[in-house]
């Protein structure tokens, strides 16, 4: 059951992904993409961690999608958006090496078993402790510092979006 | 159900949270300053760097894990640390004028530019592989707005969204790199890792392999490695001159000291598996760089390929792998970053409004009109080709020394015959500021402004002084790997 749940969501993920890079209209793959947002919170459902499942729809599903929506109708890339390069060779070689490269993922993956130690959170442990507290305290304690870091981060990133947006000065 | 908070000491991260305050300080100072008056900035700027150094100096002699073993405080770190701020004191220095120049003269640049160091900081210090990619990324992003910040230049736009698109695009095998070491090992601290690599059944695992190969990748990237190289000419050539000298060696020395910790301190049982790829990285980017070099026109693309051969040069040491190696690689990084700030400084002093007079001809008769700034940038190009006073021999040496050691023989040849080729195109550079007559008779003289003078003195003073007496600075380098490679 886990694992046909997995199969699903896993290759509706990666199918929807796929479709935001081709399909030629902007809103497509932005909806496209919130579908594959929707599966990942499938996924981490699977994991367990339904906390961080719905943190991902609303945040990213809900808020962030909606603003890139928006974005791109306000813009509204019309026909310069739709002009492509064909690129024949680099597209072949880059198939051919992406190709390869599942094969080689897919056959490990079948091979081997998982190695490697086990965290302390197991299903067991996080239905015990609660969901959001067991997310939390992790976070605020472990990862005090990755946590800050993030800060500083997004605060680079609104600091470059609006000084390369902003209007001629 | 109460999370026991833990203990922190805030005082272990004093580096960062300096850069930190400073960074947002220079943004909120920023609005009370009329646009002309923005140079107030950069000497705040310089505080915040030169502060951010002292309480490295502080910190030096010490050796422990800190924030839940998230982060290590070690002389590695901290002899880091002084490389990031040496080179970003360099970089705000020679910024004042050309920003002004180029009409970007925001504060955002400086702000930006202290962030982006603090995310070197984050490195150095990174013992864990989200602090190491979260510090990637914190030095990335503000590049990659920085690159575009002449934001009227057709080129700097394109640099930026190169850089951008590439640059996720690394940071996405990274990331699936981590994602592969957990899922192999169960853990994401390095030494942690290291610990469960002695088990057998965990080591011999491929996904472990292909892993560590997607790491290197995304690291690979950043440094600027042969095969993922391709961005490195356009973006270096596009981006403000003073954020591509900040590229070229305050990336670059984030990405092997992220390197170093994942390689050898994690990784350090997979040593035979990752040497052979490194030998054949190496190669690659030694001869790639330099031949690539041979036939540029722009000074700013010829500085881009030189300095993927430089990468080359220092993944030797990381591939001898040796006390020695690492040291070597350390001081490498100082004299690289005082000889590449040195060129782009003068690369800057020539350059006009909207980033002309970037052609190697329009550097003819140079030397004579201004002899100082011609003897400087030969000392340069000197040391980057590895000519004895200078200090890029003495790096040069004990580089392919610690490859000649750990029986890299045959590499460290390759090296040296690299090094050979490059010194025809800076020996180019010097022959036409000498011996050749400009094409244009009018030309506008040179403004010297005092920051950039700073930093062309200090980086001639340093290239001489560690060419000359290297031993003060090589001790400091090898006392700071005592604590890193023995335990």
């Amino acid at each position: 059951m886990e694992l046909t749940l997995f199969v699903i969501f896993g290759a509706v993920a990666v199918a929807s992904a796929f479709m935001v890079i081709v399909s030629r209209n902007p809103v497509v793959s932005a909806l496209f993409l919130i579908l594959t947002f929707f599966c990942l919170a499938g996924l981490y459902v699977l994991l367990n961690a339904q906390f961080i499942a719905a943190l991902q729809i609303i945040v990213y599903a809900g808020a962030i999608m909606v603003l890139f929506v928006f974005v791109v109708m306000l813009l509204r890339t019309g026909k310069e958006a739709r002009r492509g390069y064909r690129l024949i060779f680099q597209k072949s070689i880059g198939i051919i090496f992406v190709v390869l490269f599942l094969l080689l993922l897919g056959s490990i993956t079948l091979m081997v078993s998982v190695t490697g130690m086990r965290g302390p959170y197991t299903a067991e442990a996080v239905r015990h402790i609660g969901n959001t507290q067991a997310f939390a305290s992790v976070l605020f304690t472990d990862y005090l510092y990755p946590f800050e870091i993030i800060s500083v981060l997004l605060l680079a990133g609104i600091i470059g979006a609006v000084v390369l947006a902003k209007r001629k000065r | 159900m109460p999370i026991p908070l833990p203990t922190v000491n805030l005082i272990d991260i004093s580096p960062e949270i300096i850069l930190g305050v400073f960074g947002v300080l220079v943004l909120l100072i920023d609005l009370f300053l009329r646009r002309e008056r923005k140079g107030h900035l950069a000497v705040l700027s310089l505080i915040g760097v030169v502060g951010a150094f002292y309480a490295s100096l502080r910190l030096w002699g010490s050796s422990h894990y800190a924030f839940s073993q998230s982060i290590v405080v070690d002389n590695l770190s901290l002899f880091f640390n002084g490389i990031f701020l040496l080179g970003t004191a360099l970089v705000i220095l020679m910024s004042v004028s050309y920003i002004r120049r180029e009409g970007i003269n925001l504060g955002e640049y400086y702000s930006l530019l202290l962030f982006s160091t603090l995310g070197m900081l984050i490195i150095s210090s990174g013992n864990d592989l989200i602090i190491l990619f979260l510090g990637l990324e914190l030095v990335s992003i503000p590049l990659y707005i920085l690159s575009g910040f002449a934001r009227t230049n057709l080129k700097s736009n394109e640099a930026a969204l190169k850089y951008l698109l590439l640059g996720v695009f690394a940071t996405a095998f990274l990331l699936y790199g981590i994602a592969l070491v957990y899922g192999s090992t169960g853990s994401i601290k390095l030494p942690m890792i290291a610990k469960l690599l002695s088990d057998t059944a965990v080591s011999s695992n491929p996904l472990l392999f292909i892993g560590m190969g997607m790491l290197i990748i995304g690291f690979g990237f950043k440094v600027a490695l042969v095969p993922f190289h391709m961005w490195t000419p356009d973006v270096y050539e596009g981006a403000p001159t003073s954020v591509t000298a900040f590229m070229s060696v305050g990336v670059k020395a984030a990405g092997f000291a992220a390197l170093l910790r994942v390689l050898l301190t994690a990784l350090d049982k997979l040593q035979f598996s990752w040497v052979s790829i490194l030998v054949v990285l190496a190669i690659l980017t030694m001869t790639v760089g330099n031949v690539i070099a041979l036939v540029q026109t722009n000074i700013k693309r010829l500085l881009a390929y030189s300095s993927i051969a430089h990468a080359g040069y220092l993944l030797l040491g990381l591939v001898a792998g040796s006390r020695l190696g690492v040291s070597s690689i350390l001081f490498y990084l100082v004299v690289y970053a005082l000889m590449n700030l040195g060129a782009f400084a003068v690369v800057i002093l020539v350059g006009r409004k909207g980033d002309q007079n970037l052609h190697l001809n329009d550097y003819a008769g140079l030397g004579y009109r201004y002899p100082l700034m011609g003897a400087a940038m030969s000392i340069f190009l000197f040391s980057l080709a590895g000519i004895p006073p200078t200090a890029g021999f003495v790096a040069k040496f004990y580089i392919f020394s610690a490859a000649v050691k750990e029986g890299f023989v045959k590499l460290a040849i390759i090296g040296v015959l690299n090094s050979a080729l490059s010194l025809f195109y800076y020996l180019r550079i010097m022959v036409i500021m000498y011996m050749r007559e400009p094409e244009k008779k009018e030309v506008l003289p040179i403004l010297f402004s005092p920051g950039l003078v700073i930093a062309l003195l200090i980086a001639v003073l340093g290239v001489l002084y560690l060419g000359i007496l290297p031993s003060r600075v090589l001790d400091l380098a090898t006392s700071a790997i005592r604590t890193f490679l023995s335990g």
